[in-house]
């Protein structure tokens, strides 16, 4: 653990984004994770990815449970609404948040033990309810704070680091978020920022439930020959069926792509993500497609990455529920209390 | 671009700005760790073997180091390294044990002209190893142009005493108020080596009309700081105009207010701002309420029946020229006189060599200066060596130190009987810092304090005395401020290109924006896929070898605050912080002769 604070300092020649804000300006406290953790690179994407959007600060919420991962909201926003929930309980928190406030954006920032093991219902109902979240996992298949037991992501037939063969079924995440509804479902490496950072940006500017795997090495416990979760091993078997631009208020596409090869999502706030092809036949609005494809290249043991599915027209849970758009904590009285002749009027219809 | 060698001793010295700066190469990060550590005379130690006069370039350097220094690219100003020398000096103990041991004599004797910083610095490099050094003067005492031009309110007596006491003390014999009037009758002398080190000893003359007939009223710069440095003047009239914008000017005017003159300016050709004079030298001046004015070129002196009145002088505007160069044009304005008692002229320093004659072997270029190699020194007469002022014109003191120890290196091969061009390369030291799994050796917390301001003595009590010092020094709180403001530049971030994993870490945690992992490709490419802007291209790029994912990783050095986060996240040791230093070649024992190197 580093023991002093980050200096202040900062490069003279950094860019700042349309708010003035500096991406050193959507930084938090200093990690306490150990050296090297995956869950710090995805830290790092996700406070990239808030400067390119020019979000501000105060308007996002992120919310955690427990675990390394959940620790990481800490060191990220350093001036955005934090929630450290009870273990596997963030998805419930979450949801309620979003209903007594839409207005905000949401980051749920989870592990694999928090999100498929002991919050692992919690999990599937807030995808299944299409909360208007980005639902971050950070995956590294172990328990890392408690030195390294198979968490319930890591692979059949992975080994630990003492040189055990897990012998249970791993479950992945991502098919699941796929079969329960999620409208954004991405899976990506912490290792590879150029694909993380704009498949954050895209998510956050998804209005439903967004769903991102990152597979994030935990270098004390599972960086070893064996693991599958390990840096040389993700990048040996990782198969990225697409790169993309998020492009926000700008012309969809520079001419830069060969034609054919670009395809332009545009999403429910106007946004546009240009999805670079790598497997040309890969169609990401094509839900069953996208299960079958990562069922057969998971029984080939390649980890696939990138946007692997999402439905641009998405409705939210708001939408089913037909909520009030007001935050609730703005409501006036006279709005919540509308007084007695409404309250016959209600009395009257279920008569 | 190629892996960078890492082991070239260039490539970390010129991390190490200010010590790369500096002519002498002092190691400055040391010697300002040290004096936050109290380890005074350890610091001043370190600057006495570098640059020999530590108490008087602490008060008087030109400090090439400051505009260098890496805080100046982090934020508004540059450590005040200067000052913290000054601050060893102050505060050491008693330090003559400490001081090489006059050994017994090697039968060689080497003579001095002029014993200025420049001779001085060759007696201390070979007095300790047993040459037998004569150092000749014009004046009573040592130490030059230190002790006649500076002004007494810059740079006491004391501290000029002192520091060249030190090298008087080795051994060395000085023959003061013995001006060497022939260079012949010393060459007849037998002496098995000469060092010219007699400055730039006289001041330009502004030669325009009226300069003779008023010639009682105009006095030359230099000779007037020395007249008044022995106490022959110590007057002046009320109403004093300095002609010329360096730091001669800037000593004249300050001289001038505290000997009766009430309105003195300082006016000069130029602008303000490319006048020669060291920016704290301008400032300390316009805060004794002299007022600095430019575009004047001053074509005649005034007189009434040969008492001067005043200077007349056109009003000048500067233009550039294709190629940027600035020539000063008449602005069409009316002439301007301004009023005077007294003038001192200050606009410039020359050499002059009446003494050598012709037929010395010493030969001359069109300019008049003698023809001098310049790494190692010796003129055209290979006994006889020029260093300082006196060898490649007016300079300061920290360039004839560092002459100084390359003139004598020479002068100890020769008399080695050894190539003189063949020079030892500089012995480096390069070790971990590392004391714990996030401790290092070193305080790696940066301060964030701006520039702490030196203490001045009140005008009122500084401008009555000439003899008075008006800066007073840091005390040690301030000292030990300033001198956490240092980034040790010296403490290396080094990368083992076998042992990094790609994790990002040190990426991610970097404060400025230094490291880059990508492809690989040509420089000015590579500068601008960098995580953050490159300009300046004077400073390094640190490119690894190919890593696993065949990239590389680049560290643009510019703004490295070397506060070894880089290490602290790193997983596998793939960076460290590794302390450089380096040992300039000097004379002795740590030049490693043939001669030593087969015993």
């Amino acid at each position: 653990m580093t023991y002093i604070a980050k200096p202040k300092f900062h490069h003279p020649g950094l860019k700042k984004n349309e708010l003035g804000y500096t991406h050193r300006d959507y930084e938090g406290k200093i990690s306490t994770l150990c050296a090297g953790c995956g869950h710090d690179s995805i830290t790092a994407s996700i406070i990239e990815a808030c400067y390119e959007l020019s979000i501000e600060p105060h308007r996002v919420a992120k919310i955690s449970g427990i675990g390394c991962s959940s620790k990481t909201p800490d060191y990220f926003l350093g001036n955005s609404h934090g929630f450290n929930s009870v273990h596997g309980r963030m998805p419930s928190v979450l949801t309620g948040a979003n209903l007594a406030n839409r207005d905000l954006i949401y980051l749920g920032v989870s592990g694999d033990g928090d999100s498929a093991s002991i919050g692992f219902g919690q999990f599937a109902h807030s995808i299944r309810r299409g909360v208007n979240m980005t639902y971050i996992v950070e995956n590294n298949g172990v328990y890392g704070l408690t030195k390294g037991q198979f968490s319930a992501t890591a692979d059949r037939g992975s080994k630990s680091k003492k040189g055990v063969t897990n012998t249970d079924n791993a479950i992945d995440l991502v098919a699941i978020a796929l079969q329960l509804g999620a409208t954004f479902v991405a899976r990506s490496f912490s290792g590879d920022k150029t694909q993380l950072v704009p498949l954050i940006a895209a998510a956050i500017r998804h209005k439903g439930a967004s769903f991102i795997d990152v597979i994030s090495p935990c270098i004390a416990f599972n960086n070893h020959a064996g693991s599958t979760k390990s840096f040389d091993y993700v990048r040996e078997h990782n198969d990225a069926v697409n790169r993309l631009d998020v492009l926000v208020g700008r012309d969809p596409i520079a001419v830069d792509y060969a034609p054919g090869t670009v395809q332009v999502v545009e999403q429910h706030d106007g946004s546009k993500i240009a999805l670079r092809k790598i497997e040309a036949d890969y169609d990401p609005h094509d839900r069953l497609g996208a299960q079958t494809f990562l069922a057969r290249h998971a029984a080939k043991g390649q980890i696939v990455t990138g946007l692997l599915f999402v439905d641009p027209d998405a409705e939210d849970l708001h939408a089913h529920l037909n909520t009030v758009e007001t935050p609730l904590n703005t409501l006036e009285a006279d709005t919540l209390c509308p007084g007695s002749a409404v309250l016959d009027k209600i009395n009257a219809s279920l008569r | 671009m190629k892996p960078t060698d890492i082991a070239a001793p260039d490539y970390f010295h010129k991390v190490v700005d200010c010590q790369w700066a500096c002519p002498a190469h002092t190691p400055v990060p040391e010697y300002i760790r040290l004096i936050a550590q109290g380890r005074y005379s350890d610091a001043y130690m370190i600057n006495w073997k570098s640059n020999v006069f530590p108490g008087i370039l602490g008060r008087t350097c030109d400090r090439p180091c400051e505009p260098a220094c890496r805080r100046g690219r982090v934020e508004e100003t540059p450590v005040a390294i200067c000052r913290l020398k000054r601050v060893a000096a102050d505060f050491k103990d008693d330090i003559k044990q400490r001081l090489p041991h006059p050994v017994g004599k090697n039968g060689k004797r080497v003579a001095f002209v002029g014993g200025g910083p420049a001779s001085l610095t060759v007696a201390r490099d070979l007095a300790p190893l047993g040459y037998h050094c004569t150092v000749f003067d014009g004046d009573p005492e040592a130490g030059g142009m230190m002790r006649t031009q500076i002004p007494k309110f810059r740079l006491p007596n004391s501290v000029i005493d002192e520091e060249t006491g030190y090298i008087l003390g080795l051994g060395v014999e000085f023959k003061g108020g013995h001006r060497i009037e022939s260079m012949k009758a010393l060459l007849a002398e037998k002496y098995d080596a000469i060092f010219v080190g007699s400055g730039a000893p006289r001041g330009r003359e502004l030669d325009i009309p009226g300069r003779k007939e008023a010639a009682g009223n105009i006095h030359i710069g230099i000779d007037w700081l020395s007249s008044v440095s022995f106490g022959h003047t110590d007057k002046i009239g009320k109403r004093v105009i300095v002609l010329g914008g360096g730091n001669t000017a800037m000593d004249c005017c300050r001289t001038a207010r505290r000997l009766g003159g009430e309105d003195v300016k300082v006016i000069v050709r130029s602008g303000f701002e490319e006048m020669k004079a060291s920016p704290w030298e301008k400032e300390d001046a316009i805060h004794e309420d002299i007022p600095i004015l430019n575009f004047l070129v001053p074509i005649a002196f005034i007189h009434d029946n040969g008492k001067l009145t005043g200077i007349t002088f056109q009003k000048v505007k500067a233009e550039y020229d294709a190629k940027g160069r600035r020539n000063l044009v008449p602005s069409g304005e009316p002439d301007q006189t301004f009023e005077c008692d007294d003038v001192l002229v200050a606009v410039g320093q020359e050499n002059a060599f009446p003494w050598i004659e012709p037929d010395c072997g010493i030969e001359f270029d069109k300019w008049h200066m003698p023809k001098v190699d310049p790494k190692t020194f010796v003129s055209t007469n290979p006994k006889v060596f020029f260093g300082g002022d006196a060898a490649f014109g007016p300079k300061n003191i920290i360039w004839a130190v560092a002459q100084g120890h390359d003139a004598a290196l020479s002068i100890h091969k020769l008399l080695s009987g050894e190539d003189i061009t063949e020079r030892p390369l500089p012995e480096v030291h390069v070790s971990s810092q590392k004391m714990g799994i996030h401790e290092w050796s070193y305080d790696n917390d940066i301060s964030i304090d701006k520039r702490f301001k030196v203490p001045h003595r009140d005008k009122v009590v500084a401008l009555k005395d000439i003899r008075t010092e008006v800066e007073l020094g840091y005390d040690v709180k301030l000292a030990l401020g300033e001198a956490h403001r240092c980034l040790n530049c010296d403490v290396q971030t080094v990368f083992s290109t076998s042992l990094c994993i790609e994790c990002d870490a040190c990426a991610d945690i970097c404060p400025m924006d230094c490291i880059t992992f990508t492809t690989n490709g040509e420089e000015d490419d590579l500068r601008h896929r960098l995580k953050a802007p490159s300009p300046h291209q004077d400073q390094d790029l640190y490119v690894s070898s190919d890593l696993k994912t065949g990239r590389v990783m680049v560290k643009d050095e510019d703004v490295c605050l070397h506060c070894g986060l880089c290490a602290e996240r790193c997983p596998t040791g793939a960076w460290d912080m590794q302390k450089y230093f380096i040992e300039m070649t000097h004379a002795g024992s740590t030049c490693p002769t043939k001669s030593r190197s087969a015993a």
